[in-house]
């Protein structure tokens, strides 16, 4: 029983990681159609600054800001200087945003080395806690309440907010946005600093779990389109609920069938597109 | 047996009727044109009955074969053809090229893939045969995107006549043509053999009244009136949704 | 075609061209050393890579990103079949072959009817997941370290292909073979339905084409013939790992067809020349290649958006 539990909160907490990154990456792709092939990037230049700040100034709070600062920063300059020409052009921007891939990863191995490393946990969510006689990561724990109210504050954001009802509208039909008289050039890069954003929050709250090590950005990346296939491109409720799936499964997958820990990751995508190309909160395209 | 016979088609989209409640018939080589105001409804009939789009209810036959859920190039097998109202073409092929596809559909020879398609002589005397017969020839090498709108449109309809259709769906023909490209547009529909149905979408009243034998209005997706030229004319309801 | 009518100007210069250029291929292994042999070998390797893959992008319109798929799987294929003792080339090219078509079969199936962005992230992530499934399961594939000790094979007629220069040649041979039969296939009428799927799907229906199928079959063509480039990769190197599968080749691939041309047969092939120059070039000035070789392509994508010889297209 404990150990279904404790796997659960695992799942979940991993889940709750995937839902930052996926999150981000489908407004970005759901809003604008860019497939940002650098979205792992964000979450390693973020990770190795928060780690350097870390170490400087011992400041879990610090790192945070740090690293979501330097992510956003990045995604300010990739949308505004060069992905902002090529608007529905796939390709180029995907072999774009793979340059920005090379160089960011190279810069950081150039800087930080090829170790991996992880974030030390913050201070005061070190160790457990015991909850009806079960032992409990604090850190894990937190994990898990950031993630629901990042999922919160963004279902907010996207249902209450003006701005979310225009990225809402703008997810379903581009044209009447663009009629609308909203500055669209101003949501576009603010939707894009956001997917940015929780990228980069992502790898400095993941840092004491996940860690950060040169491919990491491949992995990262390679994790959100998973999440993003099986939960519906461009809608939020799809990537909570595929980030949700996808951390349970690949979390009990690695419990209980170790060597096969790839596949349980992967079948649901393979069957998501078997019978649902679209996802399962997605909408096909018109 | 009806060429087209649809039982009340209707088609949503979230909460936009465009098609509502459509009960069509249309007879082997009837000459009928679809009329109606702008958002009427007239393309998403036809991509209805072409397959382009699927009905949210209702059924669709075309001669006597329940096509409701075939697939578009299956019903293009049983005869049907269409053009569309934004020119639909190949833009960087040749001209020669782009009618080759339309004879290729002919012999359904979409598959062959170990012998070039120019060795294929009776596919090539097919194609020089259509280019010539539509005063073309000279301009076989000139790139589709290259041609000018008239003759684009002028190929719209040629290539749609490639597959030798015995239905042919015309979405508005000389919609941005001039008078004299017009004119010609109309004579060549107007010469078209009576094995041919031909269902005609137009804007322009004038060509409507004159190739049509049976029009249809269609105002809000609905019919809301069917009958020869004269007695359209004479509708007052027509009048008064094209007015107000 | 503007870019076939290029084509055939660009031949006539290449004409006059033709007998120092002939002269420089028969007799390069005696002229320059083992370094530059190899870097030819692995030219034309990429170019059969980068010319199946235009199969799809620049003939078809699909614009696959996972196309290092069937490169990989080839050359797994071939690893194992040389570390299991059956070292003949042939029978790893007709397995690279199959192997590539299958998995394009499977792929396809779920990747094909997704329009454009979709269908990127769908083939992204489908080899993808090859590239994670070979980087994990070490007791088959080794892992990260992958599969080494991978010799040359052997293609009977006593002939060893152990020397590089014999190698090349029998590269020369695989390319030229591969060529001819791929100029069949682009100007067969499946060829031309390919051409005329890129140009209009919805013209292509109207007319009474299938053309999901049409594409399947393109899709599962154009896997069958990176299968050879994922053989012959992996017999030149010695060495197969998941990089073989991995995103970076995908793209790569993609950029060759950027700078070549995907509109005509040998654009891929320029463009397979003109990166594995690139890379080399790069590498040896600095360890900061990586870097290096992200800032050239933002450069050039920024500068060429439709590709140098501009025959990026893809129509609906």
């Amino acid at each position: 029983m404990a150990f279904w539990i404790l796997q659960t909160l695992n799942g979940l907490s991993f889940s709750m990681l995937l839902f930052l990154i996926a999150a981000g990456f489908t407004l970005i792709f759901g809003l604008m159609k860019i497939i940002n092939i650098a979205h792992g990037s964000f979450y390693l230049l973020s990770a190795y600054i928060g780690l350097t700040i870390l170490h400087a100034t011992g400041s879990f709070l610090l790192a945070l800001a740090a690293g979501s600062l330097a992510a956003v920063i990045l995604g300010i300059v990739m949308e505004s200087f060069f992905l902002r020409r090529f608007h529905m052009k796939d390709l180029q921007q995907v072999l774009l945003t793979f340059g920005f891939v090379l160089v960011i990863s190279d810069l950081c191995l150039w800087i930080w080395g090829g170790n991996p490393q992880t974030l030390p946990i913050p201070s005061g969510f070190e160790g457990s806690i015991w909850i009806a006689g079960m032992v409990f990561p604090i850190y894990r724990l937190l994990v898990i309440l950031l993630g629901v109210l990042f999922a919160i504050g963004l279902w907010i954001f996207q249902e209450k907010t003006k701005i979310g009802a225009i990225v809402r509208a703008g997810v379903d039909d581009e044209e009447m946005l663009r009629g609308s008289g909203i500055n669209i050039q101003m949501v576009f890069a603010a939707v894009f600093a956001l997917g940015a954003l929780l990228a980069g929050l992502g790898g400095i709250i993941g840092g004491p779990f996940v860690g950060v090590f040169p491919g990491v950005d491949i992995w990262i990346l390679l994790l959100a389109l998973v999440v993003v296939i099986i939960g519906g491109v461009g809608s939020l409720k799809g990537a909570f609920v595929g980030s949700l799936l996808v951390g349970l499964i690949d979390n009990f997958g690695k419990a209980l069938f170790p060597q096969f820990s790839l596949f349980t990751i992967f079948a649901p995508m393979a069957i998501i597109l078997a019978i649902r190309p679209s996802g399962i909160f997605g909408r096909l395209e018109k | 047996m009806e060429a087209i016979k649809t039982e009340a088609l209707s088609r949503y989209f979230g909460g936009l009727t465009a098609t509502n409640g459509v009960s069509l018939e249309i007879a082997e080589g009837d000459r009928r044109a679809i009329i109606g105001p702008n958002g009427a409804g007239k393309t998403t009939l036809f991509n209805l009955i072409s397959g382009f789009l699927f009905p949210s209810s209702g059924r669709i036959h075309l001669f006597g074969i329940d096509v409701t859920t075939t697939p578009i190039h299956k019903r293009i097998g049983l005869g049907l053809s269409r053009t569309f109202q934004v020119t639909n073409l190949f833009p960087n092929l040749t001209l020669f090229d782009a009618i080759l596809l339309g004879v290729q559909a002919l012999n359904h020879a979409w598959l062959c893939f170990y012998r070039p398609i120019k060795s294929f002589q009776g596919m090539m005397r097919q194609t020089e045969g259509f280019l010539k017969e539509w005063d073309l020839w000279e301009k076989k090498e000139i790139l589709i995107k290259n041609l000018s709108y008239g003759e684009q449109r002028m190929v719209e309809v040629i290539v749609a006549l490639a597959t030798r259709p015995r239905l042919l769906l015309l979405d508005e023909p000389t919609a941005g043509l001039s008078s004299a490209e017009t004119a010609l547009m109309v004579s060549i529909i107007k010469r078209l053999p009576r094995d041919i149905t031909i269902v005609l979408i137009e804007h322009d009243m004038d060509v409507a009244f004159e190739i049509a034998e049976q029009i249809t209005v269609l105002h809000f997706g609905a019919v809301i009136a069917e009958g020869t030229p004269e007695q359209i004319r004479g509708n007052p309801r027509v009048t008064e949704i094209y007015l107000g | 075609m503007k870019t076939e009518k290029y084509s055939r100007v660009v031949k006539s210069p290449l004409l006059f061209l033709g007998i120092p250029l002939l002269f420089l291929i028969l007799f390069l292994p005696s002229l320059v050393s083992n370094y530059y042999v190899g870097l030819a070998i692995q030219i034309l390797v990429m170019a059969i890579f980068a010319t199946s893959l235009n199969l799809l992008v620049g003939y078809t319109g699909l614009p696959s990103l996972g196309h290092a798929a069937y490169f990989g799987v080839a050359g797994y294929a071939a690893g194992f079949l040389y570390l299991a003792g059956m070292k003949n080339l042939w029978l790893m090219i007709i397995l690279g072959m199959g192997l590539g078509a299958i998995t394009a079969a499977i792929f396809g199936l779920l990747a094909i009817r997704a329009k454009g962005p979709y269908f990127l992230i769908i083939t992204l992530a489908l080899a993808q997941v090859l590239w994670a499934i070979a980087f994990k399961w070490r007791s088959l594939t080794g892992g990260d370290d992958g599969l080494p000790g991978i010799g040359r094979p052997e293609i009977g007629l006593g002939i060893n292909l152990k020397a590089d220069p014999h190698f090349y040649y029998l590269t020369w041979v695989i390319f030229l073979l591969f060529l001819l039969a791929f100029s069949i296939l682009i100007n067969s009428p499946f060829g031309h339905t390919l051409r005329g799927i890129r140009e209009s799907e919805s013209r292509m229906k109207a007319l009474g084409c299938n053309v999901w199928l049409y594409k399947y079959l393109a899709f599962i063509f154009a896997g069958s013939l990176a299968g050879i480039s994922g053989v012959l990769w992996v017999c030149y190197d010695g060495f197969v790992n998941p990089s073989n599968l991995g995103i970076n080749l995908s793209i790569t691939g993609l950029l060759m067809l950027i700078l070549g041309g995907g509109g005509s047969l040998y654009g891929p092939a320029l463009g397979a020349g003109i990166i594995v120059l690139l890379e080399n070039i790069v590498s040896g000035f600095t360890e900061r290649w990586s870097l290096c070789l992200g800032m050239i392509y933002i450069v050039v994508i920024m500068l060429f958006p439709e590709g140098i010889f501009s025959v990026m297209r893809r129509g609906r």
